[in-house]
């Protein structure tokens, strides 16, 4: 019985280390985009809640916690409050097989991939289910072309990573990273440009954001499928987007940027040593390119989106699948050198 | 040919990594914003902002009541009465009201006054809490006056040359 209890503490306490510094992390990142898109359009971004403006995102979730969350007529009330859970359950999950630095990972499963595969795919059942459940047809719409963009741009991410897995020679992410070991030039992106390219790519349009944010265009369908939401069911949306962009910053170092390793040669003390905050500054340098396309480019037309996902990432990824088989047939990358 | 080339260009990214360039540049660009209520973007000294009613330095009202400003007001926001003054006959406002709700800013009313009586200011921050405080009385114009004399002098000074 004490174990039981002692086991659900300790799962807990596991749970509540990831959970709590990405929830931080989006609060931070928030902050940081406004800031950043502020300063590309030659503004300041917020200045004034707390030094530099700081607290800036804390004082957007108190005011999102205070509102009231109005409910559309003839919703699905039971689906409508689960749809903000359902989209940000599995954006927290999946950090579950993160590899933070050697060994320091929550679960360390052989099929990691295959998990984070399956959570980021959950994700968008929030989403649809959120544009059915508010009885809107501007939610439904978004929710429809979500669930399109998703679909498509899923097969060009999952050809990304089969990429890194022939490589690599692993489900694992930790064994992802350590094959990766010997130096900038070993990390995956350089034999798996294109892949690097097209799985980011990827990850920008599967987290619905500019510019393939078609699903909430604001132009064009208000706010697509959180258009009904308000208060702390919206604040759910915000976070699970942001927490999936994290992520996808996360894994993109993880699988195409050496993870935690260091891009220095090892002799060289400190900064030589793989660490954490290699991982960090990776995940940080990619985070800031999401925020850089979104002040940058202008929104896709909807059936650009599709040509885009179909036409060239899809056939681009077969090709490198049979690169990366060569080049690992032909011993030209041997990993974990 | 050209399509090929054309191709290989799109795919190498080149036009989406110069937009990137050029936010890049933007980002570090100095900004822009006034924070405006602790910094003032400079005022012309033609700005057209509150009303005020002007006197001589020996504190004779200088408004004769010929109504010219009542007359020009394109948007009708003066109304004005005169009768003669029980002290000395001459002739003065009774009344002088002036609608700020009613009224643009278009600088009329001063620039007919024959007298510089009636003046716009630059004071724009301003504001109304209740209901009827939009409509300045001849009490208050004379107060404003007063109180700013030395700027409305000062601006008009800088003006002179070109009026």
């Amino acid at each position: 019985m004490t174990a039981d209890f002692l086991l659900l503490l300790w799962t807990l306490a596991k749970v509540l280390a990831v959970t709590i510094p990405v929830v931080l992390a989006v609060a931070m990142f928030v902050y940081w985009e406004r800031k950043v898109i502020g300063w590309m359009h030659v503004r300041m971004g917020p200045n004034q809640i707390g030094p530099l403006g700081l607290l800036q995102a804390f004082a957007d979730v108190v005011k999102l916690l205070l509102k009231e969350i109005v409910v559309p007529t003839n919703a699905s009330r039971f689906l409508f409050f689960m749809a903000p859970l359902m989209a940000l359950v599995p954006a927290l999950a999946a950090w579950a097989v993160v590899p933070f630095s050697t060994g320091l990972v929550l679960s360390n499963i052989n099929a990691g991939v295959l998990y984070l595969l399956a959570m980021t795919s959950m994700g968008v059942y929030g989403i649809i289910l959120a544009g059915w459940a508010s009885n809107s047809r501007y939610a439904l719409l978004g929710a429809m072309r979500s669930a399109a963009q998703v679909v498509s741009y899923e097969l060009a991410m999952g050809l990304a990573l089969v990429c890194v897995l022939v490589l690599a020679g692993s489900l694992n992410l930790s064994r992802i990273v350590e094959a990766q070991g010997g130096g900038l030039l070993h990390w995956f992106w350089l034999p798996l440009l294109p892949m690097a390219v097209i799985y980011f790519t990827a990850g920008v349009a599967e987290t619905n954001r500019a510019p393939f944010d078609v699903a909430e265009g604001e132009s064009e369908i208000v706010a697509g499928f959180h258009v009904e939401y308000s208060g702390s069911a919206f604040a759910l949306f915000f976070l699970a987007e942001y927490a999936n962009m994290i992520l996808v910053s996360f894994l993109a170092s993880i699988f195409f940027f050496g993870g935690w390793l260091s891009p220095f040669p090892a002799h060289w003390g400190v900064i030589g040593q793989g660490s954490f905050f290699w991982l960090l500054a990776k995940a940080f340098v990619l985070a800031f390119l999401f925020l850089w396309f979104r002040a940058t480019f202008p929104r896709y037309r909807y059936d650009q989106i599709m040509r885009l996902g179909w036409k060239i990432f899809i056939p681009i990824g077969l090709v490198w699948v049979l690169v990366a088989g060569l080049l690992k047939y032909l011993h030209i990358i041997t990993p974990g050198a | 040919m050209s399509r090929v080339t054309r191709y290989i260009k799109s795919l190498l990214l080149l036009e989406l990594l110069q937009g990137m360039g050029l936010t890049l540049v933007y980002l570090f660009r100095p900004k822009y914003t006034m924070r405006y209520p602790m910094e003032h973007i400079p005022k012309s000294n033609r700005f057209r902002g509150l009303h005020a009613l002007r006197r001589y330095p020996n504190g004779e009202e200088r408004c004769i009541a010929c109504k010219l400003c009542e007359a020009v007001c394109p948007a009708l926001a003066i109304t004005i009465d005169s009768a003669p003054r029980a002290s000395d006959g001459q002739r003065r406002t009774t009344r002088y009201d002036i609608d700020l709700f009613k009224c643009i800013f278009c600088g009329f009313c001063e620039e007919s006054c024959p007298v510089d009586s009636i003046v716009e200011t630059d004071i724009h921050e301003y504001h109304f809490e209740q209901r009827g405080e939009n409509i300045l009385t001849k009490p208050q114009l004379l107060a404003i006056g007063d109180r700013f004399e030395k700027e409305i002098a000062a601006a008009r000074t800088q003006d002179a040359a070109y009026r």
